[in-house]
């Protein structure tokens, strides 16, 4: 596509601009802060790598870039390492932290990651500051200061931090258009949704901190080389963590071009009022940063790039593509095939013995045992609360059993992450739908696809694919958050179709949808199972499940009532009684 | 006099500090608890609103003067307790004008019920009010001083001549006023209608909704009581504690602490998380040098929230 090799053209322009405008600043106060512009910026781009793609709020970026500044501050003073080897090695320390502060913060959800993330900065420079090294100046070489990252010429520096975030820019805009890009924001807007369509969230999320803290660890490093000198509260402090967060905010989080366009502004404000008043007014740059966030979440809650590219999308007016017709010209596709007739029911793929879970006093599976067989498709029935979603959880492993066995195809699903029970190719849909609202329709469903290639590209053939064959082609591009049920529903199933799954749990499908669009998705079941894929589905309307499903399995209070076929089940007296009451019960066998 | 004797001697001092220190940690968490409880918002001003509290209270006792008047001895309290109306009136304000845009029901259902926006926007208020503080107090170091401050009671001796331990005289007397302040919340929240309410808002934000309880009007009143209180103990702290305009990150993560400590959604368990973590910290010093101190209330807060993250006082939560 054209479009890719834009912003990169993009970024080699607004590099030999600023390196202009480098060459051309003359005064040591403004060289000082052409160099803070690209710092700060790289800092943010950094946070935005974590926080802004994943959802993961950290305040404790400072963390990074103060273990990068004290190693390159210490191997200096220490073993007279140059900057120039000192700086790769802080950034390889910052990576490091981000693997040990990620492994066991990342268990944590919300606010418990947002609190334990600010806790590591504060108590590491307390102990920087008890191991004595308040202030730690680095030493001027004499001899050849090249070597050692010294230079007459302040403009020498800012090219240096224009360097690094140019790299750090390329960095972002290449995560952002890959499927790591994709799958942190799969993350951040569901991110059970996200384990479920087979994308491993942990590894995910552990890769994007290590390369978060490789970056900070290195602007960090390079920060020190800058000032000359490293205390703890000017590298481990609040204001550093909060530095890079308002910069991305302020520019726009989740996108590689935020952090810079929020350096860009608020650095040389902050650092003008400073000069300009700081001696009169202390504290005045951390006003400006408090209320330029506040500003910021009040009218433009997700930074200006967003805002504004919002404004170019309005004056352009996107109109969205007519969905309707298309829709009523796939429904005039060949006529259902017969439900049971067709498809030979072949050997067990999935089989259950002794499934139970309880949370708390209340037992909501208990002691649940049967068996899917390959080709069928397999109809969970019950009253209200009998357990079938939770049924389901324990068989993608969103929850975990209490006792009981799972076997899929000679694996044990039991204790495995709901991803790579993805990966063995069994997929699902919610009964609450959980769509990835700010994402396309086509990028939804190559969420979906990662599990089944490695290439990217491939994923994107297999989306399409898979919404050609729900019949969702027409909505491809339009974002998530604005479609009908029918079209959420039917984008839940292509998300899980583009895994190419062998097993399809659907959580009530049919649930919100018209007596036409029942019909729709009816037949589009049908002719997956005639596909040969496997369907267990959950539904409470019986009347629609009746001529769908091969064969019934009715749960009541967590336990398996009764199985078999629509007819037998629809009869039994134990079934009539839990749906209806004994007095129905009475009636139908009377 | 023996190791053993002098150990003990140690133990009992940091002991009676941890108790002392642990009755304002457990004041001002309550005050952050009522909050954090009853909006599930992470309110990074908290410390800084702390802070406000003990200007509030040296300006109104030392700058002013006014309070001068009471003698040194009464003019301290009377000072530290007025903190909590001023404060509340400031909370209430600050709730209604700012906080309220990303909280409640405007943001219900939003992705992640807009945490984002809350903890950003607590963020960037905290930063107005150091910065903003120290734009009008200075950067000087602050302090309240009275003749209490430089004396102290003796306790013991104990086993035979040996052991005793001091209580600092301005701390004894903050540590008792905490303790009727706390007593005074006690009743409030478990004796009147709108303590329990707020109770049970903490204990379940949701069904308060579901309950008809007009939400923003109980954040707002949330927001001014949690701040409220918690500016009673700055104003306590600040009545024997030098302070200045950053002071309140010293204290903001000593406050979640306690209050992730005591079980999020439980008011009176973020008393005795706050409780805890002064013990802790004053422990602490027997075994580690005195700069780490608050390192250690990080790893122990650390430690809380990954195993057990409905805190040691808590009933099980799930987590956020």
């Amino acid at each position: 596509m054209g479009s890719r090799a834009l912003p990169f053209r993009w970024v080699a322009l607004i590099a030999a601009v600023y390196l202009m405008a480098i060459l051309l600043v003359k005064n040591q106060y403004y060289q000082l802060m052409m160099t803070l512009v690209p710092v700060w910026a790289t800092m943010g781009l950094s946070w935005n790598i974590l926080s802004g793609y994943s959802g993961l709020v950290s305040f404790g970026h400072a963390s990074f870039f103060g273990l990068g500044a004290y190693t390159v501050a210490l191997s200096l003073i220490n073993f007279g390492l140059t900057p120039w080897i000192g700086i790769p090695i802080a950034a390889v320390v910052g990576a490091l932290a981000g693997f040990v502060i990620g492994y066991p913060t990342f268990r944590l959800r919300g606010h418990y990651f947002a609190l334990a993330m600010l806790a590591y900065p504060l108590a590491l420079l307390y102990v920087f500051e008890w191991l004595g090294y308040q202030e730690v100046s680095l030493p001027m070489q004499r001899e050849n200061p090249i070597a050692f990252m010294q230079f007459g010429d302040n403009r020498v520096y800012s090219a240096l931090a224009l360097a690094l975030m140019v790299l750090a820019l390329l960095i972002s805009l290449r995560i952002e258009r890959s499927r790591f890009g994709m799958s942190l924001l799969a993350i951040k807007q569901n991110e059970i949704a996200a384990e479920a369509a087979g994308i491993d969230t942990f590894r995910w999320k552990m890769k994007a901190i290590v390369l978060s803290g490789l970056i900070a660890g290195a602007i960090g490093g390079f920060y020190a080389v800058v000032l000359l000198v490293v205390t703890p509260a000017s590298v481990f402090g609040m204001l550093t963590s909060a530095q890079a967060l308002i910069v991305a905010l302020f520019g726009g989080v989740g996108s590689a071009w935020g952090p810079v366009i929020g350096s860009a502004i608020l650095i040389p404000l902050a650092e003008v009022l400073q000069g300009e008043l700081g001696d009169k007014l202390p504290g005045i740059q951390g006003v400006v940063y408090g209320v330029a966030i506040i500003l910021v979440i009040l009218f433009a809650p997700e930074g200006i790039y967003w805002r504004a590219r919002d404004l170019a999308m309005t004056r352009r007016k996107v109109v969205p593509s007519p969905t309707r017709k298309v829709w009523a010209a796939t429904t005039a596709q060949p006529t259902p095939t017969d439900a049971v007739g067709g498809r030979a029911v072949g050997q067990i793929l999935l089989e259950v013995e002794g499934l139970s879970k309880s949370f708390g006093g209340l037992r909501a599976v208990q002691d649940a045992s049967f068996a899917v067989r390959e080709g069928e498709i397999l109809g969970l029935i019950g009253p209200n609360g009998a357990g079938k979603t939770t049924l389901f959880n324990l068989l993608n492993g969103i929850l975990q059993a209490d006792t009981g066995t799972v076997r899929y195809l000679g694996h044990n699903l039991l204790g495995m992450a709901p991803n790579r029970i993805a990966r063995l190719g069994i997929g699902r849909t919610f009964q609450v739908a959980r769509p990835f609202p700010r994402l396309s329709v086509l990028d939804n469903v190559a969420v979906g696809a990662y599990v089944a290639t490695d290439s990217d590209e491939d994923a994107y053939a297999l989306a399409r694919a898979a919404l050609e064959r729900v019949g969702l082609t027409s909505a491809a591009h339009l974002a998530a958050g604005g479609i009908t049920t029918l079209q959420i529903r039917l984008l839940e199933l292509a998300r899980a179709l583009a895994g190419q799954p062998k097993l399809l749990l659907l959580d009530e499908t049919l649930a919100g949808l018209g007596a036409q669009e029942v019909e729709r998705m009816l037949e589009l079941i049908r002719q997956l199972a005639a596909d040969n894929i496997t369907i267990a589905i959950i539904e409470h309307t019986m009347h629609a499940m009746v001529r769908l499903a091969d064969r019934f399995i009715v749960l009541d209070h967590g336990a398996v009532l009764a199985q078999g076929t629509p007819d037998a089940v629809t009869r039994e007296p134990s079934v009539i009684e839990a749906y209806l009451g004994k007095k129905w019960s009475a009636r139908a066998n009377a | 006099m023996s190791p053993s004797l002098i150990l003990l001697e140690n133990f009992l001092q940091a002991l009676a500090a941890g108790v002392l220190i642990g009755a304002l940690y457990g004041l001002m968490c309550t005050g952050l608890g009522i909050i954090f409880g009853v909006m599930r918002v992470i309110n990074f001003a908290q410390g800084d609103l702390m802070m406000l509290g003990m200007y509030f209270a040296w300006y109104a006792f030392a700058g002013f003067g006014t309070l001068a008047a009471l003698g040194p001895y009464v003019g301290p309290i009377v000072a530290a307790i007025l903190a909590g109306p001023a404060l509340f009136v400031f909370g209430y304000a600050l709730h209604r004008l700012l906080i309220s845009r990303v909280t409640g029901i405007r943001v219900a259902g939003l992705e992640g019920e807009g945490h984002y926006a809350q903890l950003i926007l607590t963020l960037g208020i905290a930063l107005v009010l150091q910065n903003g503080g120290l734009l009008l107090f200075g950067s000087e170091v602050t302090s309240i001083k009275t003749p209490l401050s430089a004396s102290a009671w003796e306790f013991g001796p104990f086993v035979g001549q040996d052991v005793s331990f001091f209580i600092n005289k301005a701390r004894g007397v903050a540590f008792v006023v905490s303790l009727l302040v706390a007593a005074g919340l006690y009743l409030f929240v478990t004796r009147t209608r709108l303590g329990k309410s707020l109770r049970a808002a903490a204990d379940h934000p949701e069904a308060a909704i579901y309950m008809g309880i007009d939400v923003d009007r109980a954040h707002r009143i949330a927001f001014g009581i949690g701040t409220g209180i918690t500016a009673v103990a700055g104003g306590l702290v600040a009545s024997y504690l030098p302070f200045q305009p950053y002071v309140g990150l010293d204290f903001v993560i000593v406050m979640y602490a306690g209050v992730v400590l005591g079980g999020l959604g439980s008011i009176i368990g973020a008393y005795w998380g706050g409780m805890t973590i002064g013990l802790v910290q004053q422990l602490s010093t027997l075994i580690l040098p005195t700069q780490l101190q608050n390192t250690a209330i990080f790893v122990v807060f650390l430690l809380i929230v990954f195993l057990r993250p409905q805190g040691l006082y808590g009933r099980s939560v799930q987590r956020a």
